[in-house]
């Protein structure tokens, strides 16, 4: 499903140079759910930033589904992560002045898709917010929020779902419900991959991949 | 992403930013206000110069002395029109009346008031040609034009003058010193801009020659022609002119040394003339929607940057480059379409306004206001262009991480 093969990711800050990824290879087959785990710094943000094509390596080759990631035209790689890919963030990144219905919406607008309000609200459904569509961000708590993204991630019906620590803006309730339904979504023959520093949170996972330094030391 | 979809997240971002977006827009409000107004006190002009000049008679022709071409080397004819000349034009077929025209400065006293205006002395025939009529009295006679009486027709600017509120009929003036008796008087036509048909003195052309001017040969300075009614001008312009040539013993080749003018002609140079000044004032007014541009660039520039974070977002879950371009473009013309709207909406009141109040003549004309619209969406999409592009080719990462 994912192949990643010696990926090296440069960064210039301040007239120093920081290798965020120093030759990164792993494969992470259909229906897994793995847990990347490191201390900060350890360059398992980016690594999530390339696999979820929101980013480019400077080196080395990613694979997804068969497919050469590197080679693809911007257009191509807006569509990846339209239908192929739904990413969830620790800050949410939701539009704010904009409902949920709305939120969930938008990127089966981007896709021009009919019906987008129905499979929204379905989506919105699916996550426990029926009655919740219509509030913007501001009027949602946070494990609201976290579910609105959820469903905005899961609303195109992608295979893969990426979560860039889902549950560090959450206390551990909140943040074990919003686990439940990754492990759900797991169930539903989804690839999960979570990024995370909490051991408790990489426990939910099968298996791990530890970063240190840009490098994988375990998992791989 | 559905057209509409897109509009309505426009509308919202610009309703969210309220003052912003007015103080925006108001360049194009202005700009499109000004257009608007210029170009209808332009048109006003010439419209009411066309209904002027229309009210002399289209079917005037006007026969004077020298040639029409300026500033070129006169050929050495002599510059003459005579009588004889303005009685032969008679025999051209399609020429109802002609009327032999002389004309000076004159002084006229009628006791201890004194009034100067054009005097002219022609024909009976020349207030049908140009349109005047008697409000009192009556025009002079044939019996009059032929023993050069002294009698003359004023017009009422000149009748106010001398006389007040008195009645003038029959009363004795001096015009150049010698005594004229007043027969009668024309019907006022208003004031038409460079020059007054309502303060002058008709006299015979008889007189005017021996008495008043004292020509002693027989030329005139203009020849008017009322040609037949639905008789084709062009026909009687070269049947004139070919009569006068021969008359002349001009030379085949050499150019006339009289020229021939139609009311068109000179409705022709008049409307060149408001064409200038609507020019000018229309670019004047452009420029301030130019202005008006360069605000809106600036706003969206400022919205791109505030909104960095919004593009990632939309980026990360599937947006092209080209969907943002879209908003963004579509955000900045809905500010300069609303704006056009407004503007001319203020733009034909202020017309109104103008035309209502002030001596100017305002005529808002559709094609004004369709050419002023769609300046404001060019305007919109030109100037919305960078801030878009620049919104569309951010990197998503580097949008999100942005604070």
């Amino acid at each position: 499903m994912i192949q990643a093969d010696g990926l090296v990711k440069t960064y210039f800050v301040g007239g120093s140079t920081i290798r965020a990824l120093d030759g990164v290879s792993f494969r992470i087959e259909a229906g897994e759910m793995v847990a990347v785990t490191g201390p900060s710094g350890s360059g398992k943000s980016t690594l999530m930033h390339i696999l979820g094509c929101l980013d480019s390596a400077d080196a080395g080759r990613y694979v997804l589904a068969g497919e050469d990631v590197s080679e693809l035209s911007k257009d191509r790689l807006a569509a990846i992560r339209n239908r192929r890919i739904g990413f969830v963030f620790q800050t949410f990144n939701l539009l704010a002045r904009t409902s949920a219905l709305e939120n969930v919406e938008l990127p089966l607008l981007y896709a021009g898709q009919r019906q987008a309000r129905d499979r929204a609200r379905e989506a919105l459904r699916g996550v426990g917010l029926e009655d919740r569509m219509r509030h913007e961000p501001s009027q949602l708590s946070g494990g609201q929020r976290q579910r609105v993204a959820i469903a905005r991630a899961i609303v195109t019906d992608p295979a893969i779902v990426l979560a860039d620590e889902p549950t560090g803006n959450l206390d551990t309730k909140t943040g074990d419900e919003i686990l439940a339904i990754f492990e759900s979504l797991n169930a539903q023959g989804r690839t999960i991959i979570l990024v995370t520093h909490e051991p408790d949170v990489a426990r939910h996972c099968r298996r791990q991949i530890a970063m240190r330094d840009g490098r994988i030391v375990d998992g791989a | 992403m559905l057209f509409w979809t897109i509009l309505k997240t426009s509308l919202k971002a610009l309703v969210a930013h309220k003052l912003r977006a007015f103080l925006a827009m108001l360049g194009i409000i202005i700009g499109v206000g000004a257009v608007i107004s210029m170009l209808a006190i332009g048109a006003g002009a010439r419209q009411s110069i066309l209904a002027r000049v229309t009210a002399m008679g289209t079917d005037l022709l006007v026969v004077r002395p020298g040639q029409s071409a300026f500033g070129g080397v006169m050929t050495g004819t002599q510059i003459n029109l005579t009588l004889d000349d303005a009685r032969a034009l008679l025999t051209v077929e399609g020429v109802r009346l002609v009327a032999p025209v002389v004309r000076g400065k004159a002084q006229y006293k009628y006791y201890n008031r004194n009034s100067s205006s054009t005097l002219y002395g022609t024909s009976a025939t020349y207030l049908p040609i140009r349109g005047f009529e008697i409000e009192r009295g009556r025009v002079f006679t044939e019996t009059e034009v032929d023993r050069q009486a002294r009698v003359a027709i004023l017009g009422p600017n000149t009748v106010e003058d001398l006389f007040g509120g008195a009645d003038p009929l029959g009363e004795t003036v001096k015009i150049k010193g010698i005594n004229f008796r007043v027969i009668g008087v024309t019907k006022a036509k208003g004031d038409q801009g460079f020059f007054n048909p309502d303060d002058q003195a008709i006299i015979p052309y008889t007189t005017a020659m021996k008495q008043v001017f004292g020509r002693t040969r027989s030329n005139l300075d203009e020849a008017d022609i009322q040609a037949d009614q639905g008789y084709a001008l062009d026909r009687v312009i070269a049947d004139a002119t070919a009569l006068l040539r021969k008359r002349h013993r001009t030379p085949a080749g050499m150019p006339e040394d009289f020229n021939i003018r139609n009311q068109a002609d000179i409705i022709e140079s008049f409307t060149a003339m408001s064409r200038t000044l609507t020019i000018l004032l229309g670019s004047i007014a452009g420029i301030s929607l130019l202005v008006g541009g360069i605000g809106i660039m600036n706003i969206m520039l400022v919205s791109v940057t505030e909104r960095t974070r919004e593009i990632g977002i939309r980026k990360a879950i599937g947006a092209r480059d080209k969907d943002v371009l879209k908003q963004f473009l579509i955000e900045a013309v809905a500010m300069s379409g609303v704006g056009g709207l407004v503007g001319a909406a203020a733009g034909i009141g202020a017309a109104r306004v103008i035309g209502t109040f002030t001596d100017f003549n305002t005529s808002v004309e559709s094609f004004s206001v369709v050419l002023a619209l769609t300046f404001s969406a060019a305007v919109g999409i030109f100037f919305g262009f960078y801030p878009a592009w620049r919104a569309a080719r951010l990197n998503p990462i580097e949008a999100l991480r942005y604070e």
